[in-house]
This record gives structure tokens, sequence and C-alpha cells, in this order.
């Protein structure tokens, strides 16, 4: 009776943790990508992570954080399948890296190398609150401020 | 002596020698834009790949049509043209795009792309 008991008790212990890890790997993938787009200022979705990156691209993205010295979340797509098909999808966008700005697709690398040149990434940083380190060390020039 | 001429030769005729996929690039920014500007670089053998491949681009479009309209546009505009590439395997597109008027502005010097990290392939 008692042994009836058990197996009957870790059966529906069984299932219920099943199903509730079944639950949460069901949550769609566009769902989780909007979750990390929205909790967090900047988001970087790269191959490699920051310190190891594993694609040139995504090290440029990397290195123009690096100089700005901003916060950012990063995530991996080499070590998730379904994050980087998913991401292409969510943005509309082909290729990896792509970075986020409060919640909005910015752009890849091309982008960001050239917001960086414009002194744009300043201004969009700014938008967030978040102060570039360019700023405090080395005044933005006239010129370059088109 | 002629020999070794006709070596160096017929190699620099392969290192130019236009893929299937890079002159579909070509031929397809210039009637969709009306470019008035278009190079296709193959970049792939900085990368992990075979001799040959056409997986790494990088793509300089001059075109009226880029008038007006935001970096993140225009990127978007030559994606959507070479979405059909991009899905069968071209895996890397850096995109330069820019108007007449920008172009002429410019040095028109384009850099090449970074080195890879050996992320392909995965």
């Amino acid at each position: 009776m008692n042994n009836l008991l058990r197996r009957h008790v870790i059966s529906i212990y069984n299932n219920s943790v099943k199903l509730s890890f079944r639950s949460f790997a069901d949550v769609p993938i566009k769902d989780k990508i909007d979750q990390i787009v929205k909790n967090n200022k900047v988001v970087v979705f790269m191959k490699g992570v920051p310190d190891a990156p594993r694609c040139g691209f995504s090290n440029a993205v990397v290195q123009i954080m690096r100089m700005h010295a901003v916060p950012y979340e990063s995530h991996d797509v080499l070590s998730d399948e379904n994050l980087r098909q998913g991401i292409k999808d969510y943005s509309n966008w082909p290729t990896i890296p792509q970075v986020f700005i409060n919640g909005e697709f910015v752009g890849g690398c091309d982008i960001m190398l050239q917001m960086h040149q414009s002194g744009e990434l300043v201004e969009e940083l700014k938008k967030v609150g978040i102060k570039s380190a360019l700023l405090t060390a080395e005044p933005p020039k006239d010129e370059e401020k088109k | 002596m002629n020999n070794i001429l006709q070596v160096c030769f017929s190699a620099v005729r392969r290192m130019s020698t236009t893929g299937p996929v890079e002159s579909t690039i070509f031929n397809k920014l210039q009637s969709a834009l009306s470019a008035s500007h278009v190079n296709v670089i193959n970049e792939s053998y900085m990368h992990n790949v075979p001799k040959g491949a056409e997986t790494h681009f990088k793509v300089v479009v001059v075109s009226d049509k880029f008038d007006g309209l935001p970096l993140i546009k225009r990127h978007r505009l030559v994606n959507d043209i070479l979405k059909e590439e991009l899905q069968t395997g071209v895996h890397a597109l850096s995109i330069v795009a820019k108007t007449p008027k920008q172009w002429e502005e410019s040095d028109k010097i384009v850099e090449s792309s970074p080195n890879c990290k050996g992320g392909f392939g995965k």
C-alpha cells in the first residue's frame, strides 16, 4: 500500500515537473527576446562573448561599446541555435551582430561603426541616460557635429 | 620567362574571376536601385571557408533611392533585395549605401571588413 502510494506520488511529481519544464521551454523565442531587449537599455546579440568574440563584426561592436564604456547585456547566438534564428526573425535582419537600445533595433556592425564615427551613437546613448566615456575623454569637435 | 609570365597572368585571372552569386548580387542591386555605382567585393577568402566560396560579401551601392532615408532603412532595402541570397548561403553582408552626392563628397575609399574570428561553420 505504502509502495503504491509512493509510486503514485512520484508519478504525479514527475508529471508536474515535466509540465512546468515544458511550459518554460514553450515560451516563444519572440517573447523571450522581447523581455531581454525591454529589460535592458543596451543589448548586443553576438557570436561569442565580449571577452572572446568569435566573429570580426561582433568584435568590432564590442570594441565600440568598450570605447564608450557602455554597460550592456550580451547574448551568444552560437550557444543557442533557437536564438540565432529567432533574433533574425524578431528584427527582420539577416545578420549578426545586432544591437538594441531601449528595446529598439538599432543596427549591425556597419551601422554602429557609422553612428560611432558621426557622433550619433553618443546622442542615442544620452537619450537613454548613458554618458559615453568619449565625452569625458575627448570633447567632440565642432566639425564632427554636422 | 614566358612561362612565368603566363603563370602569373592566369593566377591574376583566377583571382578576379567573378562567381555566380557575386554577379547575381551585382545585377540585382544595380537594377532594383537604378544604382549609379555598384561594387561587390567577395571577402570570403578572409574566412574559414573553402577556396572560391561565396559566403562573405561587402557591397558598395550608390543610388538616388537612398535620398532622405536613414541608414537603417537603406540597409533594410539592400537586405531585402538580396533576401534570397542571404537565405541560401550568403552568410555575411557588409553594406555601404550612399547617395550620389554623399559618394562624390566621400574619399571613395572602402575599408575592408574586420578579420574573421573563427565563428563561421558552427
